[in-house]
């Protein structure tokens, strides 16, 4: 081994830019587009500013936010652990399961959300009653009249949640699968039952892969929510066509609820980014020094 | 971590002749290819074999077969003295369900060419996972455990790093203390130095020599052949799915019998 010199002396790179015109006059024409565009909306008249600005904060419309944020929040919830299911049931080996779960996935996926809402709000014309009981025609415990137990809530939730599951399976799917099965042999060789490879190596990996997807399918579902507004839901779309119906603004409405759904939208991508920095753990860049440790798998040939 | 110069012949864990493995007629296929042909073969409690040959010889299909993470087609498999898959009743074998193999899984440590450390928990946690979940040991006193475990792999500094954050050859030896905190009465090791670069495989080597010297009964599939020759109570020469040659590593080495086994020692010698 030789052994380096000193150092030479400091080379400063104190180099001079290329022009780049080109550069100077897209933004130009950028920032020429954007005032002009402010502009227009700002000194528009139709716009009615003072009516938004006294809308934003009515009772009823962040009465409609809330019933946003609920139906939001519990149909992902409830979304993710039907997803959760319908991806473990179609990785198992048993056939039926996996059977049951491409059935769930295959309708559900190919039925517009649309009608699945506007089904599950008139179920009652199909099943008048549900109850707890034996099945097939035997005795009940409990009975309800779908009227009373079907709300726009209730019909809503059922039909986003359900809808969600079927996206949220695939998601979940491809998340699990990603995990190197080398993972899954060296739980299984300290013993570990299926459920606990599962729920203690294989999930958490998996979430990694599973947190982006589902953080957009969240921010997605803050708006697909304003579908409800067709069996009447009560969310914040529904509260602003009311409103409307009543005073004819309607532009100043929309915009209303458009305000309300970007702050919302902003808030949760806001989330999404420290949840995602939350499960990084332990995957930080390997440093070159690493991966100089590490040979390909292919080069098994001994020194 | 120093290795003790290792002359032939270990301290204790001499050969007991009870064998702590006992394979006999084992054949397994992957479709059409028929990987392991019949083997027997006995590893005697206490004693370290190493399994050498080319590759696809069926050598790590052997030793996942021990541990069944590879079902076999025809032969049995005895792991100190339990039938490893299925339980003999009535003249006929009944599939055992899968919390029974999970107990005779976790008597049985396994170490990966691979390493597959748990990326998302540290070292320390990695060799917690099996107590805690398993074991259902308390926290603190796994935590215990795993302290001297690192301790005794010569990694007590590095015991809140992530995997990402170690060598290859420091990844290995967590994964080593990850199997001995199952307290197993029975070491794997599938090509364990093969992913590691050339400065890292005696760091790895040198833990195993301990882990030979504590009297662990050892299951050694390796391209190392001077471990094999200080360390290995019986060498096995695997190829294309039969064992070709067995004996004494030193003796075995030195002189060949088989033709494919002097081919294959003048490739990797």
């Amino acid at each position: 081994m030789t052994q380096e010199k000193a150092p030479a002396a400091e080379l400063p790179i104190d180099a001079v830019r290329p022009a780049r015109p080109g550069r100077w006059l897209g933004a130009a024409a950028a920032l020429l587009f954007l005032v002009w565009l402010a502009f227009t909306v700002i000194v528009n008249e139709n716009l009615h500013w003072d009516v938004i600005v006294a809308y934003l904060a009515d009772g009823r419309i962040l009465g409609g936010l809330w019933v946003t944020i609920q139906l939001t929040v519990l149909s992902m919830a409830i979304g993710l652990a039907l997803g959760v299911l319908a991806a473990v049931m179609q990785l198992s080996d048993n056939p039926v399961l996996r059977g049951t779960s491409a059935l769930y996935t295959w309708f559900f996926r190919g039925t517009p959300l649309l009608v699945q809402l506007i089904f599950w709000f008139n179920i009652g014309l199909v099943f008048p009653t549900f109850a707890i009981g034996v099945p097939f025609g035997g005795p009940k415990l409990i009975e309800w009249q779908a009227n009373e137990i079907i709300t726009p809530f209730t019909a809503a939730l059922l039909g986003l949640a359900i809808n969600e599951g079927a996206y949220m399976a695939e998601i979940v799917r491809a998340g699990i699968r990603s995990v190197d099965p080398g993972q899954r042999e060296a739980a299984e060789s300290l013993g570990m039952s299926h459920r606990q490879v599962l729920r203690r190596v294989v999930l958490p990996q998996a979430m990694r892969v599973i947190i982006p997807p589902t953080g957009n399918q969240f921010i997605s579902m803050l708006k697909t929510t304003s579908m409800v507004s067709v069996i009447a839901g009560a969310e914040l779309l529904t509260v602003a066509q009311r409103i409307y119906l009543g005073n004819f603004e309607v532009i100043a409405m929309l915009v209303v609820a458009s305000i309300w759904y970007v702050v919302l939208t902003t808030i949760a991508s806001v989330g999404q980014h420290f949840v995602e920095k939350r499960f990084e753990r332990g995957h930080v860049r390997l440093s070159s020094r690493v991966r100089r440790n590490l040979r390909p798998l292919t080069s098994k040939e001994p020194s | 971590m120093s290795a003790p110069a290792q002359p032939p012949g270990r301290p204790h864990g001499q050969p007991s002749g009870l064998p702590m493995v006992r394979i006999r007629a084992v054949r397994k296929r992957f479709g059409p290819l028929e990987v392991l042909k019949g083997i027997d073969l006995d590893v005697p409690a206490g004693s370290v074999v190493c399994v050498v040959g080319p590759s696809g010889s069926g050598k790590s299909t052997l030793l996942r077969c021990v541990n069944r993470l590879e079902t076999i087609d025809s032969g049995r498999i005895w792991v100190n003295g339990e039938l490893m898959g299925y339980a003999e009743r009535g003249g006929r074998l009944h599939a055992l369900r899968p919390a029974e193999l999970s107990r005779q899984q976790r008597g049985i440590g396994m170490v990966f060419q691979r390493f597959h450390l748990f990326p998302h928990r540290t070292a320390i946690e990695n060799v917690m996972e099996g107590p805690v979940t398993v074991l259902r040991t308390p926290a603190a006193q796994a935590r215990r455990q795993a302290a001297e475990l690192l301790e005794r792999v010569g990694l007590a500094d590095r015991a809140h790093h992530y995997p990402a954050q170690l060598s290859g050859g420091q990844q290995q030896r967590v994964a080593i203390a990850r199997s001995l905190a199952m307290r197993p009465s029975l070491m794997l090791f599938d090509e364990p130095t093969s992913a590691l670069d050339p400065e890292l495989v005696q760091e790895v080597l040198a833990v195993m020599r301990d882990l030979a010297a504590s009297g662990m009964t050892m299951m050694v599939v390796t391209h190392e052949m001077s471990f094999a020759r200080e360390v290995g109570d019986q060498l096995v020469f695997m190829d294309d799915g039969v064992v070709v040659e067995r004996g004494d590593p030193r003796e075995v080495l030195a002189a060949p019998r088989h033709d494919r086994l002097r081919a294959f020692l003048g490739q990797v010698l």
